[in-house]
């Protein structure tokens, strides 16, 4: 995937200590102009930090960071060309909504009349028009968060930041404002950055993600790349479900890895298959997700190259989805446990909810599987 | 509602009364008294109960009653002034320099004018600022001055440096609770949206504090316009404020009615420009909560 739009962002070397604790340790990172990108990992991971120091609230001890290709080192929060959605919001409660989207204009040169229409304009943006004499107070948690959009898209930045901006609202809310956030950043085309410690939320909203652990970038990918072929283990814990079955690697041939999996038998891997092991990891796991493989009914026939016979152990209705948790014939062969792994699967209208205890059959592709070694 | 109260309602009653009756008995009942002695007549070694306003009149038209009232008025006024604006940066530099854990020691240390008696220190401040007091001979002693400084003793100077110092802590405190209360969030969306950290603390910082600033402003200027001691200790007695008058009338004078009508005027001022400012404050308030 090639692109090539101007570097909007550029963290080169970039790091952060806190008296003893290291936050960030060595952040390279382009950001380009235009990307949806996000940072995404588990809270104390170091990506707020890594917004703060981009935004300016924060010196970083090390490195640099560029913004529009100029170094930020000297440049205070106020004078940068960023502006930040806060994960509180962070609106004024003593100003009006009007006030609040107005405040970054002091300085416009813009007369009074002007600047009411822009004002109404970026509050007709966000889905607030006429929400303008309101007082800040008596806004819901979803109006302040469109009220902080509106005040920082006012302003024109050349990069937005987003703090956990989501994370306060409702579920129905959420998936709501996920849906208006991307359309809003392909209406204006302004760089959005996104902090995030929801995996789903990232996957869903962007088009680069920088999954980062203990203060490093794990892996820098776009959200398909990064769910099929995570580049660690710890990576593909964090995003979505996997499956991992400990395997044995019989030999490594011309770009391929070739691998026993208990229950799955001999698959040759190639190389962009196999992605790096935990180091509490006692040898070479294979991965798979739970919808990549289908349980297969008695008569039915499927397009998957491979089969293994199981027994299924639970069932976990879910309404649009079913969840099996299943053991493969064979599946204790090594070290004598059991491992189930769980299969998804989607309830379509003339396929019946299997039973606990019922043996199945389940197909399966080597291409969806990753080698953790 | 239904007849007779509930069980509830009458523990409450019963919890509120001891302190209720103490506050008839010991404000109410004394207020009511000054009241009505406002409105009855002087009389040799006693109160004659004959209605009259004249105490009211003589006290408006007093051209002696006025002068005080007006010196009170602008003294506790620039009290409020200079306490308030000294108070600020400390309340200021509590809430945002100094470290979380640090800071129930720093609110511990602004109370220690209270440890001892308000009677104490205003002597300590004679001693101060007195003619051979601290000030002048160290001033003389180092050669700086040739006579001793006269402005800061037994005038309205010296007046306002004690009673600043007296009521300090109670200014710092509801300034220091309103910045406490202030989202630091909001500081950094300022700065975010262009603001120098000057401009965010006029627009934000500031503002947001004004409820706390007005309390300090309430909480410091009623008590010191009534201030009796410190006027007649380090003004010397030269300069009476309202409760000086007030003392002169009810005690070395014995005109009971006369000072009475004195301390209702006074009240009534003081009350008035309370609701000036809690007025203020209202617009302050509504925006937040």
């Amino acid at each position: 995937m090639t692109d090539d739009r101007k570097p909007m962002i550029e963290c080169r070397g970039v790091h952060k200590h806190y008296g003893d604790y290291h936050a960030l340790r060595g952040i390279d990172l382009t950001i380009r102009a235009g990307e949806f990108f996000s940072l995404l990992g588990p809270s104390g991971c170091g990506k707020t930090t890594l917004l703060r120091t981009i935004a300016g609230f924060e010196d970083i001890s090390e490195g640099a960071i560029l913004i529009d290709q100029k170094r930020m080192d000297e440049v205070p929060a106020n004078k940068r060309p960023t502006n930040m959605v806060f994960q509180s919001y962070a609106i004024f409660p003593h100003l009006t909504v009007a006030q609040n989207v107005a405040f970054g204009l002091r300085r416009d040169p813009r007369g009074k009349a002007e600047k009411a229409a822009l004002v109404e304009e970026a509050l007709a943006m966000v889905g607030l028009r006429g929400f303008g004499n309101r007082a800040a107070h008596a806004l819901s948690g979803g109006q302040r968060q469109r009220v902080a959009l509106a005040r920082a898209l006012i302003l024109k930045p050349k990069v937005l930041l987003l703090d956990e901006p989501l994370s306060a609202l409702d579920r129905k809310m959420r998936e709501q404002m996920q849906v208006e956030l991307i359309k809003l950043q392909r209406q204006v085309g302004i760089t959005f950055v996104l902090v995030t410690h929801d995996q789903e939320e990232a996957l869903v909203m962007s088009d680069r993600i920088a999954v980062m652990f203990e203060g490093e970038i794990a892996q820098l990918d776009g959200p398909e790349a990064l769910y099929a072929r995570p580049a660690s283990r710890r990576v593909a814990d964090f995003i979505g479900v996997m499956n991992f079955l400990p395997a044995r690697i019989l030999g490594e041939g011309d770009g391929t890895v070739t691998v026993e999996a208990p229950g799955l038998g001999v698959v040759e891997l190639p190389a962009r298959q196999v992605s790096r092991a935990n180091p509490d990891d006692e040898g070479p796991m294979i991965g798979f997700r739970p919808e990549t493989m289908t349980l297969v009914g008695s008569n039915q026939t499927h397009s998957q190259p491979r089969e293994t016979s199981a027994t299924i152990d639970e069932v976990v209705y879910y309404g649009d989805m079913t969840y099996y948790d299943l053991r493969l014939d064979g599946a204790a062969g090594l070290d004598g446990r059991a491992r189930p792994v769980r299969i998804s699967m989607r309830n379509v209208f003339g396929r019946d909810v299997q039973e606990v205890g019922t043996r199945t059959r389940l197909a399966w592709s080597p291409g969806s599987l990753v080698l953790f070694r | 509602m239904a007849k007779g109260l509930d069980a509830q309602a009458r523990q409450g009653y019963a919890l509120i009364a001891p302190p209720f009756l103490y506050a008839l008995l010991i404000l109410a009942a004394p207020l009511l008294t000054i009241l009505t002695y406002s409105f009855l007549t002087d009389g040799y070694l006693e109160v004659v109960r004959d209605f009259t306003w004249a105490n009211y009149a003589q006290v408006w038209t007093d051209p002696i009653v006025r002068t005080v009232m007006l010196r009170s008025l602008v003294v506790s006024a620039l009290v409020t002034l200079v306490t308030v604006l000294l108070a600020f940066p400390v309340a200021y530099y509590v809430s945002f320099m100094v470290r979380p854990e640090k800071k129930a020691t720093w609110l511990f240390l602004i109370t220690i004018p209270f440890w001892t008696s308000y009677l104490i220190r205003v002597f300590l401040w004679k001693v101060i600022l007195g003619y051979n007091g601290v000030i002048n001979s160290s001033l003389t002693g180092l050669g700086i001055i040739d006579e001793p400084l006269t402005f800061i003793l037994y005038n309205v100077n010296s007046i306002v440096i004690t009673l600043a110092h007296a009521y300090a802590p109670f200014a710092i405190l509801p300034i220091f609770v309103a910045l406490e209360k202030i989202d630091r969030s909001l500081l950094e969306a300022g700065r975010d949206l262009g603001e120098s950290r000057a401009m965010t603390f006029w627009r934000v910082t500031l503002p947001l504090a004004m409820p706390g600033v007005l309390a300090a402003v309430l909480i410091v200027f009623i008590p010191t316009i009534g201030d009796y001691v410190t006027p007649e200790l380090i003004g010397g007695g030269k300069i009476p404020m309202i409760a000086n008058l007030i003392q002169v009338q009810m005690l070395a004078l014995d005109n009971r009615p006369l000072g009475s009508a004195l301390a209702v005027t006074a009240m009534a001022i003081v009350a008035l420009v309370s609701i000036v400012f809690l007025l203020i404050n209202r617009r302050f308030l509504k925006v937040r909560s």
